[in-house]
């Protein structure tokens, strides 16, 4: 009778065990996970401040094992992120599940200045907001402006042959050379080129007379003492570069962010978008990102969501007034 | 002396057994990566980039660097063996490298191209050596009319290119340039030769693509027609004689691999270049300075050895604006960088300084793998040879797998592939006319870097052209590129007056 009993007990923690695991099992069965390598879209080229901060979340995520398949960086700079968008638009299926892309301000502005590509930026998938990029206004050492007040008067008697260099046309880079044209009354000639790590050296072998560079850009020129910034597009003086005033102090309310976020295609699935957001989110509090973002004065929380939309929804209509402004749309 | 110093503490780093092992991996394993078509020093480096964290950081670019040298010896090998470029920095070296296979002096060619990739590395490596600093101020001096007269010249190298006929080369030229168009304008955004609205298109023509079209597909076809089926298997013998013969053949091209060498140095360090056009332009050089300048595309070593000193020399160039500006001269500098930021150190002017043992730790590896890299490549030289010893039935399937895989690889894309067909058939029929290839393959790759340039010069300088003769090195560059172009239209006008006064 005890044998039996021993036997039966023993049945029964064998079924339960077994059930247990099915359990597991068929919870492991409904977390989606990636089935493939997921791309990882750039809508810049390489070695910018986009490029660099992508690079830096695929090296992240695969050290610290944060998702079961790699995330492989592709550069798609064409048209001011225009074939970035376009290959997120038309992922669809498969596809949709398996790209990501980090995204710039021409987020924005490239949709509405190319209509005709069709593409609505409220509609992507909102995977996380990563940062917000800051924005200086840059000259080398050797022009001997050292505050804003030179810098106009220089401007003033180049006229159109002051060269302001920056990424692509109508992105960040133009909007704010246009800004600082109308607000000071200058001329100064936007000339694009691929990326800021190009535009950044521009400036440093005096190609270009002044640059609105993001401060990860210039560090590595800024540490050497080639260039220096005058002023900072922030609402306050960021730490790295305290000796910057900020426009507001210089009496013109104008603030600049570029925001550094991660979306996903319209077509992507729920459970594909939750995965994702979960992933990201472990990448923003990892430390590895955190002192990054101190290294090169990034600011911005985490956001997602419908909070992530309303914040798109706001800059999109910024966006189109300044577009609206300079002529550009 | 204090170079010389910081140079010893570089091999005392190189020479840790960890670092010495990476290196060997690394240029085995670059070697293979380099031969396999559609699978370039990119993609290599970037695939095992994230292999890179478990070890620190000097020995990881030491490790990547490595992968990228081995690659471009092995970028030469399926372009020699196969004709298919097995990288973009090896296109050039199909053009003289198949020929010589062909005639069954495929072990020559490989030798010949190993030992130029030699040299190369070997004057890129010593010029990084002494003169890193002052080579960056050049790199920071070239703007983008610098760039674009840079452009003139790469085209000026090669108007002489395809043979006598000068209108057969201007239209291959144009048919590269207008294909190179097409996508989306890098500085307005529009998008331009968009034919019936493919969404494919909108990324633009990989040059690639059209590379591996024309000399792939389009051999292949030429090949199955012009032996009607009865193909004669190429000659294939190797043995250490033949070899060490071999080594002597190649004094032949000893001008060609040191002009290479600096040239591709030289190009390497501009951003933006890389080791493509920087192999492009040596082979265009290597011509114009050989006494047999016709032998060139029908097998002349010289047309081997060239841009395979360029393309090594290239990437050791690239890696100069990487380290002190911050800025990848090539697309695989462009991941390397990425790797910098992410072991945390800060690639710019303040480098040299504040890593100096990790950049003279790289530097001293960098001679390591040149070596290494040289006996490997010869040490498989036989292993190669023995691949064309198959039967062309077996061989051109393997070729068009190969050509496939290699088209799709880069994009991802099946319109890419479908590209490469269509250019492979047209090729095919262009060569059977007697067109030049070669230019449209330059054209393609150096059209929009041409293009950027110049329109950006010209927004800086309100649209006029003068920009270019105003600079000085502008304008010596261009002034060189007009006496090269005009080179060929006075030798021409010379044949026809001499031909004249043999007539009377």
């Amino acid at each position: 009778m005890k044998t039996m009993q021993g036997l039966f007990i023993r049945c029964l923690a064998a079924t339960l065990a077994l059930g247990t695991s099915m359990l597991a099992f068929s919870q492991a069965a409904f977390a989606w996970e990636p089935k493939k390598p997921v791309d990882f879209v750039i809508m810049a080229g390489k070695g910018g401040g986009a490029d660099r901060m992508a690079r830096l979340m695929q090296s992240v995520i695969e050290k610290n094992d944060f998702a079961s398949k790699p995330f492989i960086p592709i550069n798609k700079p064409g048209g001011s992120g225009a074939e970035a968008l376009l290959h997120l638009k038309n992922a669809k299926g498969i596809a949709a599940d398996h790209t990501v892309m980090v995204t710039l301000n021409s987020f924005y502005t490239t949709p509405m200045r190319q209509k005709n590509l069709g593409i609505d930026p409220l509609s992507f998938t909102p995977v996380g907001r990563m940062a917000e990029d800051t924005f200086l206004l840059w000259v080398h050492k050797d022009s001997g402006i050292t505050n804003i007040e030179d810098f106009v008067k220089a401007a003033k008697a180049e006229g159109r042959d002051w060269i302001m260099a920056g990424t692509g046309k109508g992105q960040e880079d133009q909007l704010l050379t246009d800004f600082l044209n109308g607000a000071y009354g200058l001329q100064m000639k936007y000339v694009p080129f691929k990326g800021g790590g190009r535009v950044a050296k521009e400036l440093a072998g005096k190609h270009a007379h002044s640059t609105v560079n993001n401060p990860s850009e210039q560090l590595g020129f800024y540490e050497a003492g080639t260039t220096m910034p005058i002023a900072s597009f922030t609402p306050e003086r960021l730490p790295m570069f305290q000796e910057a005033p900020t426009f507001k102090e210089l009496g013109k309310n104008f603030v600049y962010f570029m925001q550094r976020s991660v979306v996903g295609p319209q077509a992507m699935s729920d459970e594909a978008e939750e995965y994702y957001r979960g992933v990201f989110k472990k990448v923003y509090d990892s430390p590895e990102w955190q002192k990054y973002m101190t290294d090169k004065s990034l600011q911005g929380e985490f956001i997602t969501g419908d909070e992530l939309i309303a914040y798109w929804t706001d800059n999109n209509g910024r966006h189109e007034t300044i577009l609206k402004a300079i002529g550009e749309i | 002396m204090e170079i010389l110093d910081a140079l010893l503490q570089g091999f005392i780093v190189a020479l840790e057994p960890i670092n010495l092992l990476l290196v060997i991996v690394g240029v085995t394993v670059g070697l293979f990566i380099g031969a396999m078509p559609g699978l370039g020093s990119v993609n290599g480096v970037a695939i095992l980039l994230p292999t890179t964290f478990l070890v620190p950081p000097t020995s990881a670019i030491i490790f990547l660097a490595a992968i990228y040298y081995g690659a471009m010896y092995g970028g030469a090998i399926s372009s020699i063996m196969l004709g298919i470029p097995g990288a973009s920095t090896a296109v050039a070296t199909t053009f003289d490298g198949r020929p010589m296979a062909l005639r069954g002096e495929a072990d020559q060619a490989l030798t010949a191209a190993a030992v130029a990739s030699f040299v190369g590395g070997t004057i890129s490596v010593l010029l990084f050596t002494g003169f890193a600093p002052p080579l960056a101020e050049v790199a920071l001096a070239f703007g983008s009319p610098e760039e674009f007269a840079l452009m003139m010249l790469a085209f000026a190298t090669f108007i002489g290119l395809g043979g006598d006929d000068i209108p057969k080369t201007l239209f291959s030229i144009f048919i590269g340039l207008a294909l190179s168009a097409v996508g989306l304008d890098i500085i307005s955004g529009e998008p331009r030769l968009i034919f019936f609205d493919i969404q494919g298109f909108f990324h633009g023509i990989n040059f690639l693509v059209l590379a591996i079209g024309i000399y792939g597909i389009g051999e292949m076809l030429w090949t199955i027609e012009s032996s009607r089926g009865n193909v004669r298997v190429s000659k294939a013998m190797v043995s250490v004689d033949r070899i060490l013969g071999a080594l002597r053949r190649t004094k032949e091209a000893v001008g060609a691999i040191f002009a290479g060498s600096f040239l591709g140095y030289f190009v390497g360090i501009l951003p933006a270049a890389g080791a493509t056009p920087g192999s492009m332009m040596a082979y265009g050089v290597a011509k114009m300075i050989s006494k047999k300048p016709d032998s060139f595309g029908k097998g002349n070593i010289s047309g081997v050895a060239a841009p395979e000193a360029a393309n090594n020399a290239a990437s050791t160039g690239s890696m100069l604006p990487m380290l002190t500006l911050g800025i990848p001269g090539s697309p695989t500098t462009a991941i390397l960088l990425g790797g910098m930021v992410i072991w945390g150190l800060e690639p710019g002017p303040r480098l040299f300084v504040d890593q100096a043992e990790f950049v003279w730790g790289l530097i001293a590896s960098l001679y390591i793998a040149n070596l290494f890299a040289v006996l490997v490549n010869i040490a498989f030289i036989p292993a190669f040879i023995w691949v064309l010893k198959m039967p062309f039935t077996i061989l051109a399937p393997v070729i068009f797998i190969l050509c496939v895989v290699g088209g799709y690889a880069p994009t991802q894309n099946m319109h890419d592939v479908w590209l490469m067909f269509v250019f492979g058939i047209a090729a095919y029929l262009l060569r059977k006319l007697d067109y030049p290839m070669a230019p449209a393959v330059l054209a393609i790759v150096l059209g929009p870097l041409a293009e950027v340039s110049l329109r950006q010069s010209l927004l800086i300088a309100h649209g006029s052209p003068m920009i270019f003769f105003e600079r000085p090195i502008a304008a010596t560059i261009m002034a060189i590129s007009f006496v090269l172009f005009a080179l060929p239209l006075v030798k021409y006008i010379r044949a026809r007056l001499s031909d004249r006064a043999a007539g009377l």
